[in-house]
């Protein structure tokens, strides 16, 4: 798969945990999961899969033109 | 007990700030932004460190106990995603022009962005201007919350002395890189310290499932967002952690990596940082409604520090309040330390030297402007009235508000300094409006529906982005051949 299109996908699925966080579905609900709140729990799985997706990011989608060599900062001129 | 443990910490905290002025190159570029050298790990816990207030760990859990577990969503799991996207898309890329451009405040980026001295000192006002109740919530509320954590042996204006001398002699002294060195050891001891009290506690409270299950039986709308938090406020409170893009210490710490690469881990991490300083606060919040049942919102804002006085006094009290001065610190530190260097940047230099000011002369300018700003924060912060709490929730709406000309500076070529202009100009109008029009309700939003203030000053920000830009004439080849040297290429 391409880089572009890779990156275009993770930047998709950061939409989709935007979407995801607005957790319509357990507003309501009191079950507990492993002693926490379900409406807890899924927003602690929510901060892991946004690790992971970030994680993926920054390795598959990482911008080719970010580094600045030091010459080329020393060429522009420091202030 | 509790006043030995925070004369240590304080000692400790004073031995690295002040050490690490050893590694002091005497450059003006390592003492606003640590000579551009900080590698992944140190970059993570710095940028988290000065991104974290006290309220992450008493403001949360008092907030936790009013409103149940709906707080995690709508200040903790946002922030996981909407910092680090922040970071990837904003920050990395600002680094890469500041260490082009070699800029140290962001004021300078956004003058030769646009072209405009006008602009620059417009910014510079609403960025100090946005600022500075943060820099005196950090001072009084560390002074009331140390008064209580060591049981009335510290009155309030000898705790907010102890908190500015302190920064002030390693901020002072050692500059970036004490700030950046303590830091680090501040969000150590910051996290550990929030998974401590949670084990001690629920150990004390027979486990999580039984202390759950006791706020289940008394208190079910805690474990449930319910009637607390509407669904909107949810979806509209998003919005806040973009205020990340236009926080001038953020933006000074981002240009303090050695290489974008640095970047990377922070990115990774961040929000398992925030779930770990969270979810214990959180939940020893909800859990003190068993124990504390019938608290107002201002005593709930000690919360945190009564459940470890009822279930674990002594050393944990003393670490609470270790913990409590390196939240403050960590932040404030940062504050400080970015104030200090625009106005010395953007002030002295700029108008006073027209840029043409030696090193020696920038580093000396630089502390003496740290010192004046902590006594001047000090005396202010004795003076002031204690609804300056109240504003330092709108100034985040008024960051972040400002997103829009942090994005546009960087990706948006056709952008003008006069997009620029009508967007601050119309965040100051509707966010004064705003203010003006919640300040008796903590919880307000518009008409009651959950929309946040800040969804409706971002809409217009950005319409007047575009607008104001579209309307004016472009910008000239040269300066985006400088700001977008691929482009141009």
């Amino acid at each position: 798969m391409r880089k572009h299109t890779r990156s275009w996908l993770l930047y998709a699925a950061l939409a989709g945990l935007y979407l995801l966080h607005n957790d319509l579905w357990l507003w309501n609900d009191p079950a507990l999961v492993l002693g926490l709140p379900v409406g807890l729990a899924y927003h602690v799985a929510f901060c892991v899969a946004t690790a992971v997706v970030l994680t993926l990011l920054v390795i598959y989608a990482w911008p080719d033109d970010l580094e600045v060599p030091d010459a080329e900062a020393r060429r522009e001129g420091r202030r | 007990m509790t006043l030995a443990i925070i004369i240590a910490y304080t000692a400790i905290v004073l031995v690295i700030g002040l050490f690490s002025h050893r590694f002091f190159l005497g450059t003006s570029e390592d003492y606003f932004v640590a000579a551009r050298t900080l590698g992944p790990f140190i970059l993570l816990v710095s940028l988290f460190g000065a991104n974290m207030t006290a309220f992450a760990l008493l403001g949360s859990s008092g907030e936790a106990y009013m409103e149940g577990i709906g707080v995690f969503a709508l200040m903790a799991s946002s922030s996981a995603l909407v910092i680090p996207v922040v970071f990837f898309f904003i920050g990395t890329r600002i680094w890469a022009l500041g260490k082009r451009r070699g800029y140290l405040t962001p004021v300078q980026f956004f003058r030769e962005r646009w072209g405009s001295d006008g602009l620059g000192l417009l910014l510079f006002v609403v960025q100090i201007g946005l600022l500075i109740p943060y820099l005196l919530i950090g001072v009084m509320g560390g002074g009331t919350t140390l008064t209580q954590v060591t049981d009335g042996q510290v009155p309030d204006w000898v705790g907010g002395a102890l908190i500015c001398a302190v920064v002030l002699a390693y901020v002072t002294y050692g500059g970036m890189r004490g700030t950046i060195w303590v830091n680090v050891f501040q969000t150590m001891v910051l996290l550990g310290l929030g998974f401590i009290a949670f084990w001690v506690i629920v150990g004390k409270l027979g486990g999580l499932q039984a202390a759950m299950a006791r706020v289940a039986a008394a208190h079910p709308d805690m474990l449930v967002r319910g009637e607390h938090i509407k669904p909107l406020q949810l979806l509209t409170y998003t919005f806040i952690p973009l205020s990340v893009g236009m926080f001038p210490h953020m933006f000074i710490h981002w240009l303090t990596a050695k290489d974008a690469a640095s970047f990377r881990p922070t990115l990774a991490f961040y929000p398992l940082c925030i779930a770990v300083v969270w979810v214990p606060s959180v939940v020893l919040g909800v859990l003190a409604r068993a124990d504390f049942p019938d608290l107002g919102a201002g005593a709930a804002n000690s919360i945190l520090v009564k459940m470890i006085g009822r279930n674990a006094p002594g050393v944990l009290a003393g670490l609470l309040a270790a913990g409590v001065f390196a939240a403050i610190m960590n932040s404030f530190d940062s504050q400080v330390h970015s104030v200090g260097t625009m106005f010395t940047q953007d002030i002295v230099r700029h108008y006073g030297f027209h840029d043409r000011m030696s090193e020696r002369t920038q580093i000396l300018v630089g502390r003496l402007f740290i010192v004046a700003i902590l006594i001047a924060t000090y005396l202010l912060s004795r003076v002031t009235s204690r609804s300056i709490f109240k504003l330092g929730v709108w100034c985040f709406t008024g960051f972040a508000a400002l997103f829009p000309v942090v994005v546009a500076a960087v990706f948006w070529k056709r952008s003008t300094k006069w997009g620029a202009v009508a967007s601050t100009a119309s965040t100051i109008g509707l966010w004064v409006y705003f203010v003006v029009h919640g300040w008796k309700d903590p919880d307000y939003t518009l008409a009651g529906t959950g929309i946040m203030p800040v969804a409706v000053i971002l809409l217009v920000s950005t319409a007047a982005m575009i607008l104001g830009s579209l309307l004016t004439r472009p910008p000239d080849a040269a300066t985006l051949a400088k700001f977008f040297p691929r482009d141009a290429a």
